[in-house]
Protein backbone atom coordinates (compact mmCIF):
# COMPACT_ATOMS: atom_id res chain seq x y z
CA UNK A 1 0.00 0.00 0.00
CA UNK A 2 2.85 2.48 0.58
CA UNK A 3 4.52 1.30 -2.64
CA UNK A 4 1.84 2.47 -4.19
CA UNK A 5 1.07 5.46 -2.01
CA UNK A 6 4.77 7.08 -3.36
CA UNK A 7 4.33 5.93 -6.58
CA UNK A 8 0.92 7.96 -7.29
CA UNK A 9 1.90 10.91 -4.90
CA UNK A 10 5.22 11.15 -6.78
CA UNK A 11 3.38 11.23 -10.45
CA UNK A 12 0.78 13.61 -9.13
CA UNK A 13 2.69 16.42 -7.23
CA UNK A 14 3.84 18.03 -10.27
CA UNK A 15 0.24 18.08 -11.75
CA UNK A 16 -0.44 19.91 -8.16
CA UNK A 17 1.93 22.42 -8.06
CA UNK A 18 1.31 23.50 -11.45
CA UNK A 19 -2.88 23.43 -10.84
CA UNK A 20 -1.87 25.07 -7.60
CA UNK A 21 -0.55 28.16 -9.51
CA UNK A 22 -2.73 28.41 -12.27
CA UNK A 23 -5.30 28.67 -9.25
CA UNK A 24 -3.41 31.37 -7.48
CA UNK A 25 -2.76 33.35 -11.09
CA UNK A 26 -6.48 33.47 -11.40
CA UNK A 27 -7.88 33.86 -8.26
CA UNK A 28 -10.00 36.97 -9.08
CA UNK A 29 -11.31 35.65 -12.45
CA UNK A 30 -14.89 34.85 -12.83
CA UNK A 31 -15.80 31.09 -13.74
CA UNK A 32 -12.66 30.45 -13.09
CA UNK A 33 -13.24 27.11 -11.10
CA UNK A 34 -15.10 25.69 -13.83
CA UNK A 35 -12.92 26.37 -16.47
CA UNK A 36 -9.55 24.71 -14.48
CA UNK A 37 -12.01 21.83 -13.04
CA UNK A 38 -12.30 21.01 -16.81
CA UNK A 39 -9.04 21.53 -17.52
CA UNK A 40 -8.46 18.31 -14.44
CA UNK A 41 -10.97 16.54 -16.04
CA UNK A 42 -10.10 16.28 -19.85
CA UNK A 43 -6.67 15.84 -18.88
CA UNK A 44 -7.67 12.85 -16.51
CA UNK A 45 -9.69 11.73 -19.81
CA UNK A 46 -6.83 11.90 -22.14
CA UNK A 47 -4.53 10.62 -19.42
CA UNK A 48 -6.83 7.02 -19.64
CA UNK A 49 -6.55 7.39 -23.87
CA UNK A 50 -3.34 7.69 -23.56
CA UNK A 51 -2.48 4.50 -21.36
CA UNK A 52 -5.18 2.75 -23.06
CA UNK A 53 -3.06 3.33 -26.41
CA UNK A 54 0.31 3.57 -25.35
CA UNK A 55 1.55 0.84 -26.74
CA UNK A 56 0.50 1.85 -29.91
CA UNK A 57 1.96 5.46 -29.18
CA UNK A 58 5.54 4.25 -28.00
CA UNK A 59 5.89 2.92 -31.78
CA UNK A 60 5.12 5.70 -33.41
CA UNK A 61 8.07 7.10 -34.81
CA UNK A 62 10.58 4.48 -34.80
CA UNK A 63 9.84 3.57 -31.29
CA UNK A 64 9.96 6.97 -30.08
CA UNK A 65 6.37 7.89 -29.74
CA UNK A 66 6.62 8.54 -26.02
CA UNK A 67 8.94 10.99 -26.18
CA UNK A 68 7.90 13.23 -29.49
CA UNK A 69 4.42 13.31 -27.77
CA UNK A 70 5.45 14.55 -24.46
CA UNK A 71 7.33 16.81 -26.45
CA UNK A 72 4.29 17.98 -28.46
CA UNK A 73 2.32 18.48 -25.15
CA UNK A 74 5.30 20.31 -23.60
CA UNK A 75 5.75 22.76 -26.14
CA UNK A 76 1.77 23.59 -26.10
CA UNK A 77 1.77 23.99 -22.40
CA UNK A 78 5.04 26.47 -23.22
CA UNK A 79 2.90 28.58 -25.95
CA UNK A 80 0.08 28.55 -23.92
CA UNK A 81 1.92 29.88 -20.63
CA UNK A 82 3.70 32.18 -22.78
CA UNK A 83 0.61 34.01 -24.36
CA UNK A 84 -0.93 34.06 -20.71
CA UNK A 85 2.24 36.33 -19.51
CA UNK A 86 1.98 38.24 -22.70
CA UNK A 87 -1.52 38.34 -22.85
CA UNK A 88 -1.35 39.40 -18.70
CA UNK A 89 0.38 42.40 -19.74
CA UNK A 90 -1.33 43.73 -21.42
CA UNK A 91 -4.84 43.29 -19.48
CA UNK A 92 -3.66 42.97 -16.15
CA UNK A 93 -4.28 46.21 -14.96
CA UNK A 94 -7.88 45.81 -16.28
CA UNK A 95 -7.89 42.60 -14.24
CA UNK A 96 -6.72 44.00 -10.74
CA UNK A 97 -8.66 47.15 -11.47
CA UNK A 98 -12.78 47.05 -11.32
CA UNK A 99 -13.14 47.05 -14.88
CA UNK A 100 -12.93 43.67 -15.28
CA UNK A 101 -17.12 43.10 -15.47
CA UNK A 102 -17.08 44.89 -18.96
CA UNK A 103 -18.65 42.77 -21.26
CA UNK A 104 -15.64 42.51 -23.56
CA UNK A 105 -13.48 41.93 -20.65
CA UNK A 106 -14.84 38.37 -19.31
CA UNK A 107 -14.55 37.54 -23.51
CA UNK A 108 -10.72 38.17 -23.20
CA UNK A 109 -10.77 36.50 -19.80
CA UNK A 110 -12.02 33.35 -20.99
CA UNK A 111 -9.31 33.01 -23.89
CA UNK A 112 -6.94 32.84 -21.56
CA UNK A 113 -8.47 30.69 -19.24
CA UNK A 114 -8.38 28.44 -22.09
CA UNK A 115 -4.60 28.71 -22.28
CA UNK A 116 -4.17 28.01 -18.34
CA UNK A 117 -6.85 25.11 -18.38
CA UNK A 118 -4.83 23.45 -21.42
CA UNK A 119 -1.58 23.91 -19.21
CA UNK A 120 -3.85 21.61 -16.29
CA UNK A 121 -4.80 19.31 -18.74
CA UNK A 122 -1.20 19.02 -19.82
CA UNK A 123 0.25 18.43 -16.43
CA UNK A 124 -2.55 15.70 -15.68
CA UNK A 125 -2.28 14.17 -18.54
CA UNK A 126 1.45 14.02 -18.41
CA UNK A 127 1.36 12.38 -14.96
CA UNK A 128 -2.03 10.67 -15.23
CA UNK A 129 -1.48 8.26 -17.89
CA UNK A 130 1.36 6.44 -15.40
CA UNK A 131 -1.09 6.79 -12.51
CA UNK A 132 -3.79 4.78 -14.79
CA UNK A 133 -1.70 2.30 -16.39
CA UNK A 134 0.50 1.32 -12.40
CA UNK A 135 -3.06 1.04 -11.00
CA UNK A 136 -4.82 -0.65 -14.45
CA UNK A 137 -1.93 -3.69 -13.92
CA UNK A 138 -2.42 -3.65 -10.41
CA UNK A 139 -6.24 -4.28 -10.42
CA UNK A 140 -6.12 -6.24 -13.20
CA UNK A 141 -3.81 -8.67 -11.95
CA UNK A 142 -6.54 -9.52 -9.10
CA UNK A 143 -4.28 -10.25 -6.73
CA UNK A 144 -5.63 -10.09 -2.79
CA UNK A 145 -3.47 -6.96 -2.48
CA UNK A 146 -5.85 -4.94 -5.49
CA UNK A 147 -7.48 -3.05 -2.69
CA UNK A 148 -5.12 -1.83 -0.47
CA UNK A 149 -2.92 -0.79 -3.65
CA UNK A 150 -6.08 1.19 -4.67
CA UNK A 151 -6.14 2.66 -0.97
CA UNK A 152 -2.35 3.67 -1.62
CA UNK A 153 -3.32 5.27 -4.83
CA UNK A 154 -6.38 7.01 -3.33
CA UNK A 155 -3.91 8.60 -0.46
CA UNK A 156 -1.26 9.05 -2.66
CA UNK A 157 -4.09 11.30 -4.65
CA UNK A 158 -4.93 13.23 -1.61
CA UNK A 159 -1.80 14.22 -1.18
CA UNK A 160 -0.87 15.46 -4.32
CA UNK A 161 -4.43 17.87 -3.96
CA UNK A 162 -3.03 18.59 -0.82
CA UNK A 163 0.13 19.82 -2.72
CA UNK A 164 -1.83 21.46 -4.79
CA UNK A 165 -3.99 23.20 -1.61
CA UNK A 166 -0.36 24.90 0.05
CA UNK A 167 0.70 25.95 -3.21
CA UNK A 168 -2.22 27.78 -3.68
CA UNK A 169 -2.91 29.01 -0.20
CA UNK A 170 0.82 30.06 -0.17
CA UNK A 171 0.60 32.12 -3.22
CA UNK A 172 -2.32 33.76 -2.43
CA UNK A 173 -0.43 35.13 0.87
CA UNK A 174 1.29 37.33 -1.14
CA UNK A 175 -0.55 40.85 -1.74
CA UNK A 176 -2.25 41.54 -4.64
CA UNK A 177 0.19 43.51 -6.21
CA UNK A 178 3.59 41.37 -5.16
CA UNK A 179 1.56 38.54 -6.56
CA UNK A 180 1.09 39.56 -10.46
CA UNK A 181 5.03 39.93 -10.61
CA UNK A 182 5.45 37.06 -8.57
CA UNK A 183 3.21 34.63 -10.65
CA UNK A 184 4.75 36.13 -13.92
CA UNK A 185 8.07 35.22 -13.27
CA UNK A 186 7.01 31.72 -11.76
CA UNK A 187 4.96 31.26 -15.26
CA UNK A 188 8.15 32.36 -17.39
CA UNK A 189 9.96 29.97 -15.16
CA UNK A 190 7.82 27.15 -15.21
CA UNK A 191 7.46 28.00 -19.09
CA UNK A 192 11.23 27.39 -19.62
CA UNK A 193 11.73 24.37 -17.44
CA UNK A 194 8.93 22.85 -19.64
CA UNK A 195 10.60 23.87 -23.02
CA UNK A 196 14.04 22.46 -21.48
CA UNK A 197 11.95 19.10 -20.32
CA UNK A 198 10.37 19.25 -24.34
CA UNK A 199 14.48 19.91 -25.47
CA UNK A 200 15.34 16.56 -23.59
CA UNK A 201 12.59 14.46 -25.05
CA UNK A 202 13.72 15.51 -28.15
CA UNK A 203 17.34 14.69 -27.25
CA UNK A 204 16.32 10.94 -25.91
CA UNK A 205 14.42 10.73 -29.42
CA UNK A 206 17.56 11.28 -31.16
CA UNK A 207 15.54 14.05 -32.71
CA UNK A 208 17.76 17.12 -31.27
CA UNK A 209 21.57 16.14 -31.18
CA UNK A 210 23.55 19.25 -31.20
CA UNK A 211 25.04 20.65 -28.00
CA UNK A 212 24.27 17.33 -26.23
CA UNK A 213 27.19 18.03 -23.76
CA UNK A 214 26.42 18.05 -20.26
CA UNK A 215 27.65 21.03 -19.00
CA UNK A 216 27.83 20.35 -15.09
CA UNK A 217 26.32 18.09 -12.49
CA UNK A 218 25.38 18.95 -9.66
CA UNK A 219 24.06 15.52 -8.70
CA UNK A 220 26.03 15.26 -5.77
CA UNK A 221 24.23 18.50 -4.36
CA UNK A 222 21.03 18.67 -5.18
CA UNK A 223 19.33 15.06 -6.93
CA UNK A 224 16.51 16.32 -9.33
CA UNK A 225 14.95 12.80 -8.32
CA UNK A 226 14.56 14.25 -4.48
CA UNK A 227 11.77 15.69 -3.51
CA UNK A 228 13.47 19.19 -3.28
CA UNK A 229 15.21 18.87 -6.27
CA UNK A 230 11.69 17.34 -8.42
CA UNK A 231 9.66 20.41 -6.81
CA UNK A 232 12.56 22.47 -8.34
CA UNK A 233 12.44 20.88 -11.20
CA UNK A 234 8.64 21.32 -11.64
CA UNK A 235 8.91 24.91 -11.10
CA UNK A 236 12.21 26.44 -12.18
CA UNK A 237 12.82 23.27 -14.68
CA UNK A 238 16.25 22.49 -12.29
CA UNK A 239 17.86 19.28 -13.43
CA UNK A 240 21.35 18.09 -12.28
CA UNK A 241 22.97 17.31 -15.62
CA UNK A 242 21.46 19.83 -18.24
CA UNK A 243 22.72 19.56 -21.92
CA UNK A 244 24.00 23.02 -23.56
CA UNK A 245 20.79 22.34 -25.85
CA UNK A 246 18.32 22.40 -22.40
CA UNK A 247 20.18 25.39 -21.32
CA UNK A 248 20.03 27.59 -24.42
CA UNK A 249 16.41 26.28 -24.70
CA UNK A 250 15.62 27.34 -21.02
CA UNK A 251 17.02 31.10 -21.35
CA UNK A 252 15.56 31.70 -24.98
CA UNK A 253 12.15 31.30 -23.54
CA UNK A 254 12.44 33.40 -21.00
CA UNK A 255 14.40 35.63 -23.73
CA UNK A 256 11.08 35.30 -25.87
CA UNK A 257 8.56 36.43 -23.12
CA UNK A 258 10.66 38.96 -22.06
CA UNK A 259 10.58 40.77 -25.46
CA UNK A 260 7.18 39.82 -26.63
CA UNK A 261 6.05 41.23 -22.53
CA UNK A 262 7.66 44.30 -23.87
CA UNK A 263 6.36 44.30 -27.41
CA UNK A 264 2.40 43.75 -26.75
CA UNK A 265 2.47 44.87 -23.01
CA UNK A 266 0.35 48.28 -22.94
CA UNK A 267 2.69 50.58 -20.85
CA UNK A 268 1.29 51.51 -17.19
CA UNK A 269 -1.62 54.04 -17.42
CA UNK A 270 -2.94 54.98 -14.66
CA UNK A 271 -6.53 53.10 -13.82
CA UNK A 272 -8.94 55.44 -15.35
CA UNK A 273 -12.02 53.65 -15.82
CA UNK A 274 -11.97 53.86 -19.59
CA UNK A 275 -14.11 51.79 -21.61
CA UNK A 276 -12.47 48.42 -22.60
CA UNK A 277 -10.25 48.43 -25.30
CA UNK B 1 12.95 42.27 -13.61
CA UNK B 2 16.35 44.57 -14.22
CA UNK B 3 18.33 41.10 -15.34
CA UNK B 4 16.32 40.97 -17.97
CA UNK B 5 18.63 42.60 -20.72
CA UNK B 6 21.65 40.41 -19.47
CA UNK B 7 19.61 37.51 -20.15
CA UNK B 8 18.65 38.37 -23.58
CA UNK B 9 22.42 39.06 -24.24
CA UNK B 10 23.11 35.79 -22.61
CA UNK B 11 20.13 34.27 -25.20
CA UNK B 12 21.78 35.63 -27.88
CA UNK B 13 25.09 34.19 -27.26
CA UNK B 14 23.47 31.23 -26.63
CA UNK B 15 21.56 30.74 -30.10
CA UNK B 16 24.63 32.22 -32.02
CA UNK B 17 26.46 29.19 -30.42
CA UNK B 18 23.62 26.52 -31.09
CA UNK B 19 23.26 27.62 -34.98
CA UNK B 20 27.44 27.26 -35.24
CA UNK B 21 27.23 23.68 -33.34
CA UNK B 22 24.40 22.26 -35.90
CA UNK B 23 25.60 19.91 -37.98
CA UNK B 24 28.67 18.38 -35.55
CA UNK B 25 26.67 16.37 -33.96
CA UNK B 26 28.18 13.05 -32.58
CA UNK B 27 28.76 10.58 -34.97
CA UNK B 28 30.27 7.84 -32.28
CA UNK B 29 28.10 4.42 -33.16
CA UNK B 30 26.02 3.14 -30.20
CA UNK B 31 26.05 -0.20 -28.32
CA UNK B 32 22.69 -2.18 -28.86
CA UNK B 33 22.05 -3.89 -26.17
CA UNK B 34 18.88 -6.82 -25.94
CA UNK B 35 17.22 -6.87 -22.44
CA UNK B 36 13.52 -8.49 -21.81
CA UNK B 37 11.61 -8.06 -18.85
CA UNK B 38 9.54 -11.07 -17.30
CA UNK B 39 7.68 -12.52 -13.49
CA UNK B 40 9.31 -8.38 -12.49
CA UNK B 41 12.61 -9.79 -13.46
CA UNK B 42 15.35 -8.19 -15.79
CA UNK B 43 17.45 -10.78 -18.08
CA UNK B 44 20.28 -10.56 -18.01
CA UNK B 45 20.03 -8.57 -14.33
CA UNK B 46 23.46 -6.95 -15.23
CA UNK B 47 24.31 -5.78 -19.05
CA UNK B 48 27.29 -3.63 -19.58
CA UNK B 49 28.47 -1.45 -22.41
CA UNK B 50 31.83 0.82 -23.51
CA UNK B 51 32.17 4.09 -21.84
CA UNK B 52 31.74 7.35 -23.96
CA UNK B 53 29.29 6.10 -26.74
CA UNK B 54 26.10 6.37 -26.92
CA UNK B 55 23.55 3.10 -25.59
CA UNK B 56 20.78 1.87 -27.27
CA UNK B 57 18.80 -0.76 -24.95
CA UNK B 58 16.10 -2.74 -27.03
CA UNK B 59 13.80 -4.17 -24.41
CA UNK B 60 11.18 -6.81 -24.25
CA UNK B 61 8.51 -6.55 -21.75
CA UNK B 62 7.23 -10.57 -21.76
CA UNK B 63 4.75 -9.47 -19.03
CA UNK B 64 1.15 -8.83 -20.02
CA UNK B 65 1.22 -5.90 -17.75
CA UNK B 66 2.73 -2.47 -18.76
CA UNK B 67 6.09 -2.03 -16.85
CA UNK B 68 7.94 1.52 -16.76
CA UNK B 69 11.64 1.59 -17.43
CA UNK B 70 13.39 3.65 -15.03
CA UNK B 71 16.73 4.87 -14.43
CA UNK B 72 17.59 8.11 -12.06
CA UNK B 73 21.28 7.98 -13.25
CA UNK B 74 21.02 7.36 -16.67
CA UNK B 75 18.02 9.96 -16.35
CA UNK B 76 15.69 7.30 -18.39
CA UNK B 77 12.00 6.50 -17.62
CA UNK B 78 10.35 4.95 -20.36
CA UNK B 79 6.30 3.25 -20.14
CA UNK B 80 6.70 0.15 -21.95
CA UNK B 81 3.11 -1.61 -22.52
CA UNK B 82 2.34 -5.14 -21.61
CA UNK B 83 3.97 -7.90 -24.21
CA UNK B 84 5.65 -5.07 -26.20
CA UNK B 85 9.12 -3.94 -27.18
CA UNK B 86 10.63 -0.38 -26.32
CA UNK B 87 13.88 1.21 -27.87
CA UNK B 88 15.58 3.40 -24.69
CA UNK B 89 18.76 5.90 -25.99
CA UNK B 90 20.86 6.28 -23.42
CA UNK B 91 23.27 9.04 -23.88
CA UNK B 92 27.22 8.34 -23.76
CA UNK B 93 28.29 7.67 -20.60
CA UNK B 94 31.44 7.25 -18.23
CA UNK B 95 32.49 4.61 -16.69
CA UNK B 96 30.05 3.37 -13.66
CA UNK B 97 27.67 1.42 -12.37
CA UNK B 98 24.09 2.30 -13.14
CA UNK B 99 20.74 1.01 -11.81
CA UNK B 100 18.04 0.47 -13.33
CA UNK B 101 14.26 -1.11 -12.33
CA UNK B 102 10.84 -1.04 -12.99
CA UNK B 103 9.12 1.51 -11.25
CA UNK B 104 5.69 0.02 -10.61
CA UNK B 105 7.75 -2.96 -8.80
CA UNK B 106 10.62 -0.96 -7.59
CA UNK B 107 11.45 -3.18 -4.67
CA UNK B 108 12.28 -7.06 -6.57
CA UNK B 109 12.38 -5.44 -10.57
CA UNK B 110 15.76 -4.05 -10.46
CA UNK B 111 18.83 -4.41 -12.71
CA UNK B 112 22.55 -2.72 -13.68
CA UNK B 113 24.08 -1.25 -16.27
CA UNK B 114 28.09 -1.22 -16.40
CA UNK B 115 30.17 0.87 -18.14
CA UNK B 116 33.21 0.13 -18.73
Amino acid sequence: MIAALIIVFREVFEAGLIVGIVLAVTRTVPHRNAWIAGGVLAGVLAACVVAAFAGALSNLFAGMGQEVFNAAILILAVVMLTWHNVWMARHGKELAGELWAAGKAVVEGSKSLLALAIVVGVAVLREGSEVVLFLYGVLAGGSDSGWSVALGGLAGLVLGALVCMLTYFGLVKIPTRALFTTTTILIALLAAGMAAQAAAFLEKANWLTALDNVVWDSAWLLSDSSLLGKALHTLIGYTDQPTAMQLAVYLAILAVTFVLMRLYGAPAKTATPAPAE
Amino acid sequence: MSFSPLLSKLTLCAAIALVSATGTAQAQSATEIQLSYKDKKFDPAEISAPANAPIVIKLKNLDSKAMEFESKTLKVEKVVAGSSDATINVRAQKPGRYEFFDEYNEKVARGALVVK
